[in-house]
């Protein structure tokens, strides 16, 4: 048998542009329905467990899937902002706990997460080095933005322009990076969390500036009247907070209309969960309430619809191809008649020449299975880490 | 060595046919097949091999009748017993000379294919010159080379009987001195039998017997 291997060996490798586009060929049929399931499975559980886990969530009224897409993986479209003061509402409520997030600027890429440090204790997220943010301007960071970026506690982060072309808008803010949270395997571990005051300050709602009152800084201000004081153009905002700097940082207006993403309900029971979706039921409610589960099952079941409609294409496709193959094969064999007589005149079996010839074809699918094999594992290995990429990306 | 004893055998499809009634070629004989194009040399060969079986009349090589033996054992018999020197060398372009030289060990289960058969297939290798070629593939070669290719996996099992059907035509001078040297060479120091079809007049003398198809006859040449 060793001897027959090595023939077929022998002529599949002095053939080996055809043997590669057979084994190419075969190993994408095999390869991309399989590999496919593997993912689409994956994505579902996935989802599903990240749905699941959060009971409700309220928005402004928009696109359910985009506005739960925002809330599970920083990512997405972002939705249309609601006020803070929904927040506030939902807490007075006492149906629920309220966590609110604001899930809109960036840096250097990766989303940061403004919410409170309830958000950390629901989602069990641990730090690992360094401490957890306690005042305006720190953050910490997921595992993953922090290997990435070789990220350490003390380090700065800014936050990037959203607007290079708006010189009067709010200026990047430089962020001190006080902890980095433990792996957790989800999308927690891509972004960036900070207070959400610190990113009502991103956003320019707050800021700081050097005291226009002191006599030194007359030459940042344009009038005095009745005690009080406008700064011209030429007064500099403070870009990071610091020890000395802090107590400048002050809030502009009423800080229930600063703008947030959404706030995530964690309610009692189910009873105080249906009071409080009931209160969401009207057409002139600006906002909506949503279970996550049931956005991600509706995505799910087309998505499943689609995945149904690719594999049967592609087990069409696939067997087309496989027949092709088989052709390949059959007039490979007609093209080989007279090395088959001369196997024959020399003395070889019919059964040695059958196998000879099982052989080289058992080589060509069975390499092609196992790097189908190989691919859809490598896939499902993957697959977690690509799907947190789409979706935060 | 070989017996023939009222042979006669047909194509299927054509009007051909060969009947020799009696032919003996004792062990050891060097004998040469002559004749012209058409009257059944290779037919022969073939038939003493097995590759084609008779309608009637029986042929036996040494003590084993080839007529009497099924399809699987004649091939069986043919690989380990009997080499065989093609006209148009039927090599195989995916291997090696090496490879090529050691296939019928490769094709059977009950030829070893031991270093002792690597040593031989080399020093045969060096015989014809083309040891310095044992690693290249046969496409490589030149028309001579490549017979001495063929000789060379004919004789590697050390066949009792050779069948050579005109290995040296269209070889140039130096090729065929080679070929018919190893070839001549190996029949005599091993007492092996040659049956070789020739056309050559030149080579005529070196042989013991001579077989004649167009006047069905057997002579001392």
């Amino acid at each position: 048998m060793r001897d027959l291997l090595y023939l077929a060996w022998r002529h599949l490798a002095y053939h080996r542009f055809k043997t590669a586009v057979l084994v190419l060929s075969i190993t994408l049929i095999l390869y991309v329905p399989t590999g496919l399931r593997v993912l689409v499975r994956q994505a579902r559980d996935q989802l599903t467990a990240r749905a699941s886990s959060t009971p409700l969530v309220i928005g402004a009224k928009g696109s359910p899937l985009e506005l739960v897409l925002r809330v599970l993986y920083a990512g997405g479209e972002d939705p249309a902002p609601m006020r803070y003061g929904e927040a506030e509402r939902v807490s007075r409520t006492g149906l629920a706990q309220a966590i609110p997030l604001y899930i809109r600027h960036h840096a250097q890429g990766d989303p940061i997460v403004g919410t409170t440090l309830d958000y950390f204790a629901f989602r069990r997220l641990r730090i690992a080095e360094g401490r957890q943010m306690t005042r305006l301007g720190e953050c910490v960071a997921g595992a993953e933005v922090a290997r990435r970026r070789g990220l350490r506690p003390q380090d700065a982060i800014l936050s990037s322009a959203e607007n290079l072309f708006d010189v009067a808008g709010a200026y990047p803010l430089k962020m001190r990076l006080v902890g980095v949270l433990a792996p957790t395997g989800t999308p927690g571990d891509r972004v960036i969390f900070a207070d959400i005051k610190t990113t009502w300050l991103i956003e320019g709602l707050a800021h700081g500036h050097e005291d226009l009152a002191r006599p030194e800084a007359a030459a940042g201000v344009l009038e005095r009247r009745a005690g009080k004081v406008t700064g011209n153009a030429s007064v500099v905002e403070y870009n990071e907070v610091t020890d000395d700097n802090i107590g400048s940082f002050h809030f502009h207006g009423d800080p229930a209309s600063y703008p947030i993403t959404a706030v995530i309900a964690l309610p009692r029971d189910e009873k105080a969960a249906a009071l409080l979706m009931g209160r969401y039921q009207s057409a002139a409610q600006p906002h909506q309430i949503l279970r996550p589960i049931e956005v991600i099952d509706k995505l799910l079941a087309t998505v499943m619809t689609v995945e149904r409609f690719v594999v049967a294409t592609l087990v069409l496709l696939g067997a087309t191809t496989l027949a092709t193959a088989g052709l390949v094969f059959l007039l490979s064999l007609r093209l080989r008649r007279r090395e088959m007589e001369t196997l024959v005149r020399l003395g070889a079996s019919g059964r040695r020449i059958a196998a000879l010839m099982a052989a080289e074809i058992v080589g060509v699918i069975g390499t092609a299975a196992a790097l189908a094999g190989l691919l859809t594992w490598t896939t499902a290995a993957a697959g977690r880490d690509l799907l947190d990429r789409l979706l935060i990306d | 060595m070989i017996r023939i004893l009222d042979l006669d055998f047909t194509y299927p499809a054509g009007p051909f046919r060969l009947r020799i009634p009696g032919l003996e070629v004792p062990p050891g004989a060097l004998a040469a097949v002559t004749g012209p194009s058409g009257s059944g040399k290779t037919t022969l060969l073939n038939l003493i091999s097995g590759v084609l079986a008779p309608q009637a009349g029986r042929i036996w090589v040494g003590e084993v009748e080839m007529t009497s033996l099924e399809e699987a054992a004649r091939r069986d018999y043919r690989l380990r017993h009997i080499g065989m020197v093609f006209q148009e060398f039927e090599l195989l372009d995916y291997l090696t000379v090496l490879d090529n030289i050691l296939l019928p060990h490769r094709l059977s289960s009950r030829l070893r294919l031991d270093p002792l058969v690597r040593r031989r297939a080399e020093t045969l290798a060096a015989q014809v010159a083309i040891a310095d070629k044992l690693h290249r593939f046969v496409d490589c070669l030149s028309f001579g080379e490549r017979q001495r290719v063929g000789l060379c996996r004919a004789l590697v099992t050390e066949p009792r009987l050779v069948l050579a059907d005109e290995p040296t035509a269209g070889l140039d001078p130096a090729s065929k001195a080679l070929v018919v040297e190893l070839l001549l060479g190996y029949v005599r120091s091993c007492g092996a039998t040659l049956l070789m079809v020739t056309h050559d007049l030149e080579l005529l003398s070196r042989f013991d017997l001579l077989v004649d198809l167009q006047n069905r006859s057997k002579a001392n040449p």
